[in-house]
């Protein structure tokens, strides 16, 4: 018979050997971040011959350089600017979409329907070739509503399914009371509707506002004028002017990745919601 | 009055459907059209050359199908390497182990950054003259295992998969691990009494429910891994003389760099068949698992 302390000690031995691997992993995911910020910090001077995982001088004077003469000032509320107008976009245009598919009447309802999810299922790879040809006919490339519209097109088709799926499951009473006193359909969804999808409205903020604030290749053929462009597209370009230029690259690096970790920290709840859902995949 | 009301019902559908209509719908029109013409994507005027352009994929585009070779590589090692990677993590922290949420917390960043913002720190970690990657290894004593990370014809690919394993295993594990959660606790506690061992639970109760979401993610993984290229770009831009090359990055060059608008078109129409026909197939052999 083996004992109590046996298996006590088995079990913490166990453990011990798990935590080991998550611990090791767990350095393996924030070290590459640890390593931009360090290499941020140094200069031109020293970041090739420093390996020091700690700088010995911090040089913060990286980061308004980079936002002023490294132009990322810009790209910054250029990004700020997409991310907000494209969310808020999918929000009313999804919303008001899947209100109808799941409540309203009217022909061809289930072939519209039907065509949405269709979007999410069948891959264009090559499709941004005639979105340029689009863009360019429509005098929409270089402009910035011309990425809002194709970012919120982008976010569109998910976020109508997982609207619906949520009104799907709402029970009508609430509705019903507010018609009976007079409310028109646009005050139902505004009023009732929009207020109770706020848990599910989280899930398609966050990740349509992560989707956007990463995107590249639509920004990538859009964009020739640089005061237009996002910070995805400006990085690599900043890559293809400045070869070399280490610390100001990483800390543009910094100045793009941390609103991004900032967004996850506070709204994960959502984030692991969305993906273990089922729906949402890139 | 019904009239008026189904109008004002379209009302609400009406802003999504011309969206949708405008820049997904006639853009889906165009790519098969333009894919029978050769065209510079300036001039007015298309020459029609018919299946041209899917000939010339078929027997004279070495570069495409190496291109095509090298994402499925990317791919095979998405599919094994990242994947076991989430599965062990995830049954890790299915336990009942301490800091569990910490380490889910940790285990999703790379997943949310951008493949610009992860290429180019790798880049700059693999660097072959000035990279952490190559100092270190100085530093341990082992000198010759130093190399050109990405520009070493025999590394370079390999090293690309490795780092989208790093920013894609977080999607496997967050599906693993809601997937190893659904699993009653019951099952195991019934194997227990009837004196199986933790092998044993694992291999009869835990493999066979996860055949469902294994194919899930299976899935996801290869559409996702076979269309990746923008962290292929940010860290090698395709290179070393096309050791790195993917097919969307083809298609780009097709257009930006040759202006060959037919040509990138018909490109898309045959990559998209292929990963279509790749998820079928998928589907269908997952589907057989589950009934035998």
């Amino acid at each position: 018979m083996r004992t109590i302390a046996y298996y006590k000690s088995k079990k913490i031995a166990v453990n011990a050997i798990i935590h080991l691997l998550l611990i090791a992993v767990t350095i393996t995911c924030l070290f590459p971040l640890f390593w931009m910020v360090s290499s941020s910090l140094k200069t031109q001077e020293t970041i090739f011959k420093d390996m020091s995982l700690i700088p010995k001088e911090f040089h913060f004077e990286n980061y308004i350089l980079a936002w002023r003469e490294g132009g990322f000032g810009r790209y910054f509320l250029n990004s700020i600017l997409y991310t907000v107008s494209v969310v808020a976009g999918i929000i009313i245009i999804a919303s008001l979409a899947a209100y109808a598919f799941s409540r309203l009447r009217f022909p061809g309802k289930n072939f519209l329907f039907f065509m949405f999810m269709a979007a999410m299922m069948i891959p264009i790879p090559g499709s941004f070739v005639p979105l340029y040809v689009l863009l360019s006919k429509l005098h929409l490339r270089n402009t910035a509503l011309g990425y809002i519209l194709c970012m919120v097109n982008v976010g569109l088709s998910t976020s109508i399914f997982l609207l619906k799926t949520f009104f799907d499951k709402l029970p009508l009473e609430l509705e019903d009371a507010a018609r009976m006193d007079g409310c028109s359909k646009l005050g139902i969804w505004w009023h009732v509707a929009l207020p109770l999808a706020k848990p599910v409205l989280a899930v398609v903020v966050v990740f349509n506002a992560l989707n956007v604030w990463n995107e590249y290749v639509l920004a990538l053929i859009i964009f020739d004028n640089k005061n237009l462009m996002p910070l995805q597209r400006a990085l690599m370009m900043f890559r293809g002017e400045f070869l070399t230029d280490y610390p100001l690259l990483m800390a543009g690096l910094t100045i793009t990745a941390l609103p991004i970790i900032i967004v996850y920290l506070l709204m994960q709840k959502y984030i692991v919601k969305g993906v273990t859902s089922g729906a949402l995949f890139g | 009055m019904r009239f008026k009301a189904t109008l004002e019902n379209y009302v609400f559908v009406l802003p999504a459907v011309l969206i949708f209509l405008i820049f997904y719908v006639i853009p889906f029109i165009w790519v098969f059209q333009l894919g029978l013409f050769d065209w510079d994507g300036i001039l007015p005027t298309k020459t029609f050359v018919g299946l041209d352009n899917f000939k010339e994929i078929f027997f004279q585009d070495k570069i495409w199908w190496q291109s095509m070779l090298n994402a499925g590589w990317i791919t095979f090692i998405a599919l094994t390497l990242q994947n076991a990677v989430a599965f062990l993590l995830a049954m890790a922290c299915n336990r009942e182990i301490k800091l569990k949420h910490f380490y889910r917390l940790i285990f999703f960043i790379p997943p949310v950054l951008s493949e610009v913002v992860v290429g180019l720190v790798w880049q700059w970690i693999l660097d072959g003259n000035y990279g952490l990657l190559n100092g270190w290894l100085v530093q341990l004593g082992l000198p010759n295992l130093v190399r050109n990370w990405l520009s070493d014809p025999n590394t370079a690919l390999t090293t690309v998969a490795i780092v989208h394993s790093w920013k894609g295993f977080g999607w496997g594990f967050l599906i693993f691990l809601a997937g190893l959660q659904t699993i009653p606790r019951e099952f195991y506690e019934a194997a227990r009494v009837d004196g199986a061992n933790a092998w044993d639970s694992f291999r009869k109760i835990t493999i066979p429910l996860m055949v469902p979401v294994a194919v899930l993610v299976a899935i996801l993984t290869v559409l996702g891994t076979m269309q990746a290229f923008v962290l292929i770009t940010a860290m090698t831009g395709g290179g070393p003389a096309y050791h790195t090359q993917v097919p969307v990055l083809r298609i780009l060059a097709s257009m930006r760099g040759s202006s060959r608008f037919g040509y990138a078109c018909a490109q898309g129409i045959n990559f998209g068949l292929i990963l279509m026909a790749i998820s079928f197939i998928q589907y269908r052999f997952s589907r057989k698992a589950r009934n035998t």
